[in-house]
């Protein structure tokens, strides 16, 4: 697992990268309301504002970790957004191929992320 | 504004919030708790099953000492308060010359003096003009108490635990209450859409007043976040987002509180700043009006969303001045202004993040409130 400083967390595997938010981050946008996902399909550029989520509190947005292409979104959050705060590492957003996966051998592991967050 | 981002000044409570957790922010020049640990959703819900207590300490409270205030008072807030009787409080507007309003208030009547409670933002400004337009009059804003809100259903049950009183009063109904040898000014109201009272106490009192509430069973602490959903489901106006210098009472739909000796051919018709436009729009209607908004989808419409008459009108007719998630409705709502020929159930489009998604016009408030009249 890997982490970056804008509280997501991606989980590689088969070249595959799956991508949520950090319990942290859960916690600090108190109940999530609303998730707005991108299209299956949709090429992607880092730092590209490619979800939505709305708390009680506010909206706030996921952007893209990766250059690459969304392979899959988890629908079960358009219509449950809830459970981002009941498990947020459970809670993925969306899956996606990457043409940059070396970017991930610079991002923060669980204790490099633990450090960030002062846990 | 006096009071800019970086004074956040401590409540009087800023102790007690931090024990229990308090996520702090700045608000109207204070470090204010805008949530505790339960988060926004579940305050919410507690408020409206059962009863919770808002620190709303920042609000200004005046007092307005002189001959025959509540005379003198008419002429800047367009009320019958010469028909308030002791031991009531009413709502209010200060107003501004062109038929704005420079804030909304509580006036209550207390015997030989009038007790305001006026916005936390806008309690100096408000100073200057209460002072202005009433020379002859003592105007003080005081600074030695502190006031708590306990709203919900079991509010009267958590409050008569401790001051047996209160259970006898009705809405709207204002008294002085010992406890502990500190005397409370209580008034049987909120901003909730909750039963509920406002609790003025003097500061040496206030951490063991809020404590002895808290002890009491289904009383629970309740931050900021929750006051906005909470009120914005009672469809109440919040001043600087739904209310501002530019837009009239009858625009925001508080012609109500206007009595009818103040309108025309009232006994007392007008003699408040902006009378003009507001008795006009009172007889002819207003252009705009502030209404009800239920965006369709999931996505909340916020303050600032333009709102158009269709997917692909070019030019707005209104916008969102209130909105986010109800968490009693359990969709999103809001609330804006529109021009007079949209009425309840016509369908506009909001532009939320560049795409026009549909909401529904709908009638205040989203929350039937509960009042003990």
């Amino acid at each position: 697992m890997k982490y970056t400083e804008e509280h997501e967390w991606l989980d590689a595997k088969d070249e595959v990268v799956t991508v949520g938010i950090t319990e942290y981050a859960a916690t600090q946008l108190g109940d999530v309301v609303f998730v707005d996902l991108p299209e299956v399909g949709r090429e992607i550029t880092k730092g590209e504002e490619i979800v939505v989520i709305e708390s009680v509190k506010a909206a706030s947005d996921i952007l893209a970790p990766l250059d690459g292409e969304i392979l899959e979104v988890n629908d079960a959050l358009t219509d449950n957004p809830g459970l981002v705060n009941e498990d947020a590492e459970a809670a993925w957003f969306f899956r996606m191929t990457t043409t940059t996966p070396e970017e991930m051998d610079d991002m923060m592991d669980e204790d490099a992320y633990k450090d960030l967050i002062g846990d | 504004m006096a009071d800019g981002p970086d004074q956040t000044n401590p409540l009087p409570l800023a102790a007690l919030h931090e024990e229990l957790g308090a996520k702090m922010v700045p608000f109207a020049g204070y470090a204010m708790p805008v949530q505790y640990p339960a988060g926004v959703m579940a305050e919410h819900l507690h408020t409206r099953s059962n009863a919770g207590l808002f620190d709303v300490s920042h609000m200004g409270q005046v007092t307005v000492r002189g001959p025959d205030p509540a005379a003198a008072l008419e002429r800047l807030v367009p009320v019958n308060l010469q028909g308030l009787a002791e031991g009531r409080q009413r709502y209010g507007l200060l107003m501004l010359p062109d038929g704005g309003v420079a804030d909304d208030l509580m006036v209550a009547n207390r015997g030989d003096h009038l007790l305001l409670v006026v916005n936390g933002a806008m309690k100096h400004l408000d100073m200057e003009i209460l002072r202005a337009g009433l020379p002859d009059h003592e105007v003080t804003l005081l600074e030695d108490r502190a006031l708590l809100a306990l709203q919900g259903p079991t509010a009267q049950r958590a409050l008569a635990a401790l001051i047996g009183g209160v259970a006898q009063m009705r809405f709207m109904d204002v008294g002085v209450f010992d406890w502990g040898g500190h005397s409370l000014w209580v008034s049987r109201s909120g901003y909730t859409g909750e039963d509920g009272f406002e609790i003025s106490v003097p500061l040496a009192g206030a951490e063991a007043l809020a404590r002895a509430l808290l002890a009491q069973a289904g009383v629970m602490p309740i931050g900021l976040g929750a006051r906005d959903s909470l009120r914005l489901e009672a469809g109440m106006p919040l001043y600087g987002q739904d209310l501002t210098p530019e837009i009239s009472p009858v625009e925001a739909g508080l012609g109500w509180a206007i009595q009818k000796v103040r309108r025309r051919d009232g006994d007392r018709e007008g003699g408040f700043p902006g009378a003009a436009r507001v008795l006009a729009e009172l007889e002819d209607g207003p252009a705009r009006r502030r209404v009800g908004l239920l965006p369709q989808g999931r996505a909340p419409m916020r303050a600032g969303v333009a709102l158009f008459a269709s997917e692909d009108a070019t030019e707005p007719l209104g916008n969102v001045t209130s909105g986010g998630f109800g968490p009693s409705i359990g969709a999103p709502i809001a609330m804006g202004y529109v021009p007079k020929c949209y009425v309840t159930g016509d369908v506009l489009y909001g532009d939320v993040r560049g795409r026009r998604l549909p909401v529904t016009v709908a009638d205040l408030p989203f929350h039937q409130p509960r009042y003990v009249r």
